[in-house]
């Protein structure tokens, strides 16, 4: 094993446990005031009047912008990817929790005692606060994935088959609302030097903040700066720029002051997103020898009837392309509320879809009497059945061998209720995970220095993945240098262009773009020394002809007057979005235990099988990994954003109402990576990480807990009621 | 679930139509009875803090974690929820750990205050801190400072240190990437190690 894939401990991990690492709100800039958000106590109407009076009256209070008095934004079409609403550019409320007010003051207590006394006057409107089961006023997504892909597909004759096939399953499963919650909530510095503006803000896109503020402002890109070395968690909630952002921006530059704006928890729930309800309607049909004939899924999620852009969430895109099915119909369709826009939420599309879906292949295996995992296999792709293309690579077939001999699933008897430990009612449940892989347009550089530290440079972040680690890894491979010689810088604007760290692209883009700058670096050396760059190596601070001639570095700069040497590369994805299918892969495994006497659920065990091409850090994998099983939990068992109906407003907008998994959740996890390099993929062979172990966890344990109960949960979260003896 | 089978966007009958925005900074004076007037005055306090006096002016209701990271540029304890239920504040007073959300930095003077930052010897990490490092016992890290600061107290504490009893334990502090197991295994790292150093 080279350094890329040793399990070497973080770079950053220093920074992390002493407290030296500064998050957003953590900068210090001299003079900044606080800015607290005022937000709607309605759901739908137009603020008539926003009384300030008393709050102004309050010491310290510097400003109060309102839908009156806010600056007037440049532009503020709704996109898609750049949410420019609300701003306070219009009266319009469109749910309960969106902002009308920005109060500044000195301090941050002045600040919230003075938000706490802004009132504001309202027409209220009738209001649709919730998406129930009515599916009358559903609708086609206009911007489906950003127009390329098809919010419908078919293929064959999904309901002739269904009806001809002799086992049917029809069945409904809802998803409810979640939140990201991020432990480092939303939080913005702006602070203004003339026209050019500095920003630090806990984003996953350096890039695309600096992007949506220059537009939103009508100033030059050039003249925004964005900074974010460490963003404390995002899970898609930081991957968007959001109102609050641009706010700070436009309250310091009424105030003529840097301002700090820090959302509070219960704003968390309001401002930034978050994972839309979804129905989805499945029904599949299959021989009695357990051969899939028709499958058709019909998706519907919660869309904002306010004037915010489109997030239409992806739910049947796994079902389209996951088992080889010749008769397949898929649909997507939107149900709009008074709620806030929904977002990119961990495995987006996936992990909602994927509950569903392998929910119903468990279905059918108890109809067909089959073991759920020999199910899978009989129906296995072997490629794209969708795409009809071959697969970049695809080893779910050792993801399953290779976990289900892990868990012993083989001795599973057949039958639910059939395990027991003492009243405990035992179970054992399985799901398939998957999840494109992507990969954006990426720059990186990289400098060396004739006393052979190296620097790398991205404008790339880091949520939690390790991404300073890794850049540090593949740039120490790469050149020939010990890890502990590279110093990876990212988090800025000012440096070279980087994608959203979402989507799981991180590695796949940024990394590629290192070993490119790693590649022009090397020619650049070579071209110094007069040799073909086809023919040279770098090793310890070497430069190795073909011959084996070792040149130092060093010297060779010296020779030539210079300190330093640096080059800049970008990394492009090529064809093979064309060429092939894109999916990393896994399965899950779960041991559940079910208390019928009090309704307790806990998971037992588990085992958690992933082809994600190649592993770049051992030790940041399995992090990632357990983190993803994990985040997959509170979806199974506890996550869901209760809405009052009458008034629209979240009623368990906190941490200790709205339930995340602590420590005693979680048991034992057993992680196993089938470790292939796809390079069809993209140079590095790597697939990514950060949403695959989410996927199918929710299926996985409610398939656990039938088998534990005999009862069949479709509704998530799985809760006490539902297995109460 | 009831969702009301009404046309959207009707409106309430009889709903005032009247706008009345005020403007900015309306330049009036304040009524008498405004809540300014119920506001005190910050007050000059002492915080013995990792081991230093720091002195600062605090208003009563300003917490120990504002009071950390507003006014003093300790931001190694992080704010998560404000209302004491995240742990992500997590610091030692007198060595018992407290949420500094939930602490007023009034009452905290005469304390012995540690922070994240006051734990490392110079350059010598806490053994929880160096455990934490080995075991990858952290993603994103901004739930890291509260979880080493409650570990460190757990094992002051004295408690068995199995996994359960540590799961119990140390499942006041959220942490949102899900790095359980591996704090489960960081600080059952440093229970073993001082059972065998005879350190208890
Ligand atoms: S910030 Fe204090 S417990 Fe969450
Ligand atoms: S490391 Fe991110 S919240 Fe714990």
């Amino acid at each position: 094993m080279g350094i890329i894939g040793a399990p070497i401990a973080r770079v950053d991990g220093r920074a992390k446990v002493t407290g030296r690492a500064r998050y957003a709100a953590e900068a210090a800039v001299p003079g900044a005031v606080h800015a607290v958000l005022v937000q709607s106590t309605i759901a739908a109407g137009v603020v008539l009047a926003v009384e300030t009076a008393a709050a102004e009256g309050m010491p310290g209070v510097l400003a109060i912008l309102t839908p009156q008095n806010a600056p007037r934004l440049a532009d503020v079409r709704p996109q898609a990817q750049l949410v420019p609403n609300p701003t306070l550019q219009d009266a319009t409320v469109a749910y309960n929790g969106q902002t009308i007010a920005v109060v500044v003051a000195e301090t941050l207590q002045q600040a919230e005692a003075a938000a706490a006394h802004v009132r504001a006057r309202y027409r209220a409107d009738e209001a649709i606060t919730e998406m129930g089961d009515d599916l009358a006023d559903a609708y086609v997504p206009k911007n489906f994935r950003n127009g390329m892909r098809k919010p419908d597909s078919a293929r064959g004759d999904a309901d002739a088959a269904f009806n001809a096939a002799p086992v049917q399953i029809s069945a409904t499963y809802t998803t409810p609302v979640e939140h990201h919650n991020p432990m480092e909530p939303h939080a913005t510095i702006a602070r203004w030097d003339g026209d050019r503006l500095t920003v630090w803000t806990a984003t996953q896109y350096v890039s695309g903040a600096r992007a949506t503020l220059a537009r939103l402002l009508g100033i030059d890109a050039g003249n925004v700066r964005v900074i974010c070395p460490f963003t404390g968690g995002g899970f898609g909630c930081k991957g968007t720029t959001w109102p609050p952002a641009v706010l700070a921006a436009m309250a310091a530059r009424s105030v003529n002051r840097p301002v700090k704006l820090v959302l509070d928890r219960r704003q968390m729930y309001t401002s930034n997103g978050f994972r839309p309800r979804t129905l989805q309607k499945l029904r599949l049909g299959a021989t009695p020898d357990g051969q899939i004939v028709s499958l058709r899924h019909d998706g519907f999620t919660q869309m904002s009837l306010g004037d915010f852009g489109e997030f239409a969430e992806p739910v049947g895109l796994a079902s389209e392309m996951l088992y080889a099915v010749p008769n397949a119909a898929v649909t997507h369709r939107l149900v709009a509320v008074n709620q806030g826009l929904p977002t990119y939420m961990r495995a987006p599309g996936e992990a909602s879809g994927s509950f569903a879906l392998e929910s119903a292949i468990d279905e059918m295996a108890a109809a067909l009497n089959m073991d759920p995992l020999d199910l899978r296999l009989r129906n296995y792709a072997e490629s794209d059945p969708h795409e009809n293309r071959p697969f970049s690579s695809k080893a779910l077939r050792e993801c399953y061998r290779a976990g289900a001999e892990a868990f012993g699933w083989a001795q599973r008897p057949l039958a639910p209720r059939c395990l027991r430990d003492g009243d405990v009612l035992v179970g054992w449940g399985m799901a398939t995970a998957l999840y494109p892989i992507n990969r954006s347009a990426a720059q990186a550089t990289l400098r060396m220095g004739a006393d052979g530290r190296v620097f790398v440079r991205s404008g790339t972040q880091e949520i939690g993945g390790g991404t300073y680690t890794t850049m540090a890894q593949v740039t120490a491979e790469a050149l020939g240098v010990p890890v502990g010689q590279v110093t990876a810088q990212l988090g800025d604007s000012a440096w070279p262009h980087a994608p959203v760290s979402g989507g799981s692209q991180t590695s796949a883009s940024v990394l590629n773009a290192v070993v490119a700058a790693a590649d022009a670096l090397r020619a650049r050396l070579a071209a110094l020394a007069g040799l073909d760059a086809r023919q040279v190596q770098l090793a310890a601070g070497t430069l190795v002809g073909p011959d084996g001639t070792r040149l130092r570095i060093d010297v060779l700069l010296a020779r030539h007057g210079l300190d330093t040497i640096e080059a800049t590369a970008e990394s492009v994805p090529g064809d093979e979005k064309q060429r092939f299918s894109l999916h990393s892969f896994g399965a899950h495994f779960v041991e559940v235990q079910v208390d019928p006497a009090i309704g307790r659920i806990r998971i037992a065990r588990h085992v958690g099988a992933f082809d994600t091409g190649r592993v770049l850090n051992a030790r940041t994998a399995r992090s990632q990994a357990i983190g993803g099983i994990i985040y997959g939990y509170g979806m199974a068992l506890l996550e869901k954003t209760e809405v009052d109906a009458e008034t629209g407003r979240y009623v368990n907008a906190n941490l200790s109402d709205y339930l995340v998994p602590v420590n005693a959740d979680v048991p034992d996890i057993v992680t196993i990576f089938v470790e292939k390099p796809d390079r069809n993929a993209n140079p590095l062979g790597v697939k990514g990480l950060g949403e695959l172990p989410t996927v199918g966890v929710a299926a996985a344990v409610a398939n656990a807990v039938y088998h534990a109960t005999g009862r069949r949960v479709r509704d998530l979260p799985i809760r006490v009621e539902d297995v109460l003896a | 679930m009831a969702t009301f089978a009404l046309t959207r966007r009707a409106l309430i009958a009889g709903a005032a139509l009247v706008i009345a925005i005020p403007r900015l900074r309306a330049p009036r004076a304040a009524p008498a009875a405004t809540p300014a007037a119920a506001t005190p005055a910050p007050s000059l306090i002492s915080l013995q803090i990792n081991g230093h006096e720091r002195r600062l002016a605090v208003e009563p209701r300003t917490t120990l974690l504002d009071a950390l990271r507003e006014q003093l540029d300790l931001t190694g304890t992080k704010k998560g929820c404000d209302r004491g239920a995240c742990g992500a504040c997590t610091v030692h007073v007198d060595g018992r750990r407290v949420n500094a959300c939930l602490t007023l930095a009034m009452r905290v003077q005469g304390r012995a205050i540690t922070t994240i930052e006051g734990l490392a010897q110079g350059d010598d990490l806490h053994p929880v801190q160096a455990a934490f490092i080995r075991h990858d016992a952290f993603q994103c890290g901004y739930c890291t400072p509260g979880q080493i600061m409650s570990a460190a107290a757990f094992l002051a504490e004295g408690h068995d240190a199995d996994p359960a009893t540590i799961r119990e334990w140390m499942s006041g502090n959220i942490c949102r990437c899900g790095a359980y197991p591996h704090i489960v295994d960081a600080v059952r790292d440093v229970a073993i190690s001082r059972a065998a150093n005879g350190a208890g």
